[in-house]
């Protein structure tokens, strides 16, 4: 009997194992990325970390997509070579979010002790060392918690409404209108809305209440359209079983329908909380700036950490400037924080 | 025990779009009715319109009058909440509430009842999972999710959370299509012991179940896509299956349809 010799890694043979690159192919690439980059930054004008990079990059993807296309077929060069590209994407994406997060933990770190969070800049020249961010943390803190309380309840009724009210009425394709315009005010322009009203229109000083306001009118539109989505994805299954046990549609909502999005909500409420966590112009023009503690959000100047911020960094001293990276991460340490409280907060709701 | 709901010349309706077309019958309390037919024949609509969940659609809407024990449910003054109270509703794919444990689903149609003691809750949590052959199943574990039982357990604790309000009338929309034999097989038997206590009409595409677990059995038929669903012909499910008048019907139920 005549035994048909299968080769494998032939193409055109009826095996279903096509041919890959041996085992030692990607690191042989590599090499030849390795030492056709030097060649080239050697003998050409290409120079500098960007250019080497770049080149390294570019020459891995041709010379990989040339290797694999020549030994494995055309499917899989393409498939390589597509992977590649995704992976460059994330990596383009992620290195500023990490140099950034690098870049302040390394100048800001050496700042945090307990003078820095616990003292304010109360009679602390520009150029002397010492104080803190106390002042600041305080100001932070309570109009991130108000601008919640007004937020989160409207935000949440508005997405409710939209998805199990709205229901193609005229009212709701006007309300998503409009929610969808308002995520894209610049906060000055909420900030400068809120001061007509409010201060010249209303006569109210400024304060740390009217900031959040105007921090509120930045904070809703992004919750209600994450809210929207996460509610339009809560299965309509859960709805009519509920429907279908005599449950009223109001009971159906708060105990079924909002509990099963819990912890979608609670990422777009986080978002929210970190998108005007951050806003500075608003509240410059709104509560202005102090270097004393001031509690109360509803008379005064408060400082908060993003007008700390801006205000250490554009001062000509090393002292003033160091402190802004103190305060940059500390505010980046309280995004995270208020983000694994509401993680845990929404944790506890669920079965396990 | 079980409600006799009449139907006489129902219309159901998405939009503009006429679903059922001149549907009238009579469901008999404490039996077991079964309505088979082709896809897209109204069977699920008109299940639907007997516990006035079809109106939670868009646009949909029901005309004609259906009455349970001589009350018009579709009347001015009638809450529609208060009739899904009294028909509860088994539904083709098992739908436990993720968010809640096996207890809390169970008793999740009976909070909103008013406040409970906690022990009177537990006697409903034993009597329905018991009523849905899953307390012995089940008993160790009711604070675990619903969602991480298996496909025919769950769809048993949406019996037992359809038991749990004590409705008078249970309907099932193909409540074992997602089931294997065996799990099939325990709703059936569950459905005979169900039907003393309850009316039951229960949708399948599946003959044999039909023929196994009905007292009675209404055809369902359409004309072509997108004209509406007619009820061809109702009768005693020995009387359908042996000897039916219609020649649609014998053609559907020997597999000549179409």
């Amino acid at each position: 009997m005549a035994t048909e010799s299968v080769t494998p890694g032939r193409r055109d043979s009826m095996g279903l194992s096509g041919a890959t690159l041996p085992r030692w192919g990607i690191p042989a690439v590599i090499v030849a990325t390795i030492l056709l980059t030097a060649a080239l930054v050697a003998w050409t004008p290409i120079q500098g970390t960007a250019g080497t990079v770049l080149t390294a990059a570019v020459t891995y993807l041709v010379l990989q997509t040339v290797a694999s296309s020549v030994v494995e077929g055309r499917r899989r060069a393409t498939d390589r070579f597509v992977t590649s590209l995704i992976v460059t994407a994330f990596v383009v994406g992620v290195a500023p979010l990490v140099s950034v997060l690098w870049t302040v933990v390394e100048n800001g770190l050496e700042l945090i002790n307990q003078e820095f969070l616990t003292h304010s800049l109360r009679n602390i020249g520009p150029t002397e060392t010492g104080g803190g961010i106390y002042h600041g943390i305080i100001g932070t803190l309570e109009q991130a918690l108000m601008t919640s309380l007004i937020s989160i309840p409207i935000a949440l009724l508005v997405a409710v409404y939209l998805v199990e009210y709205g229901g193609g009425k005229r009212l709701a394709r006007y309300v998503t209108f409009f929610v969808d315009v308002m995520t894209g005010i610049p906060s000055i322009v909420a900030g400068l809305f809120i001061f007509t009203v409010w201060i010249l229109i209303f006569g109210f000083q400024r304060a740390g209440f009217p900031a959040c306001l105007a921090l509120a009118i930045l904070m809703i539109p992004t919750v209600v359209r994450s809210t929207e989505e996460i509610l339009r994805l809560v299965p309509n299954d859960l709805r009519e079983a509920s429907f279908a046990l005599g449950v009223p549609r109001w009971r159906t909502i708060l105990k079924v329908v909002v509990p099963t999005g819990l912890p979608g909500i609670v990422t777009g409420v986080m978002l929210g909380v970190a998108r005007v966590i951050g806003e500075t112009a608003p509240l410059l023009l709104l509560v202005g700036f102090t270097t004393n503690i001031n509690w109360n959000l509803f008379s005064g100047p408060q400082a908060t950490l993003p007008t700390i911020i801006y205000d250490q960094a554009s001062r000509p001293s090393d002292a003033a400037v160091a402190r802004a990276w103190g305060a940059a991460l500390v505010l980046i340490i309280i995004v995270m924080i208020l983000n694994f409280i509401a993680r845990a907060i929404a944790g506890l709701t669920r079965v396990r | 025990m079980g409600k006799r709901i009449d139907a006489s010349d129902v219309n159901i309706y998405y939009g503009s779009f006429l679903a059922v077309e001149g549907v009238s019958m009579t469901i008999e309390p404490n039996s077991v009715t079964a309505f088979i037919g082709p896809s897209g024949c109204g069977k699920s609509t008109f299940l639907r319109a007997l516990n006035r969940l079809h109106e939670v659609i868009p646009g949909a809407y029901v005309r004609g009058m259906i009455t349970l024990n001589n009350e018009d449910i579709y009347g001015n003054t009638v809450d529609p909440v208060n009739v899904r109270r009294t028909i509860g509703m088994v539904f083709q794919r098992p739908n436990p509430f993720p968010t809640m444990s096996i207890y809390d689903n169970v008793v999740a149609g009976f909070k909103l009842k008013g406040r409970s003691r906690k022990s009177e809750m537990d006697a409903i949590v034993e009597r329905s999972l018991r009523g849905a052959n899953l307390w012995d199943e089940v008993k160790d574990r009711l604070d675990k999710p619903g969602s991480g039982l298996s496909g025919g357990q769950q769809q048993r604790l949406c019996i037992a959370r359809a038991i749990a309000v004590q409705p008078e009338v249970l309907l099932m929309d193909e409540p074992c299509s997602a089931l294997d034999p065996i799990s099939t097989l325990a709703i059936e038997d569950l459905v005979q012991d169900l039907k003393e206590r309850y009316t039951i009409v229960i949708v399948t595409h599946n003959m044999q179940q039909a023929a196994r677990v009905s007292d009675r059995t209404g055809f369902f038929n359409l004309q072509a896509t997108g004209k509406p669903g007619h009820l061809i012909e109702m009768d005693d499910t020995t009387k359908i299956f042996s000897n039916p008048k219609e020649k649609a019907t014998e053609d559907y139920i020997s597999g000549r349809f179409g």
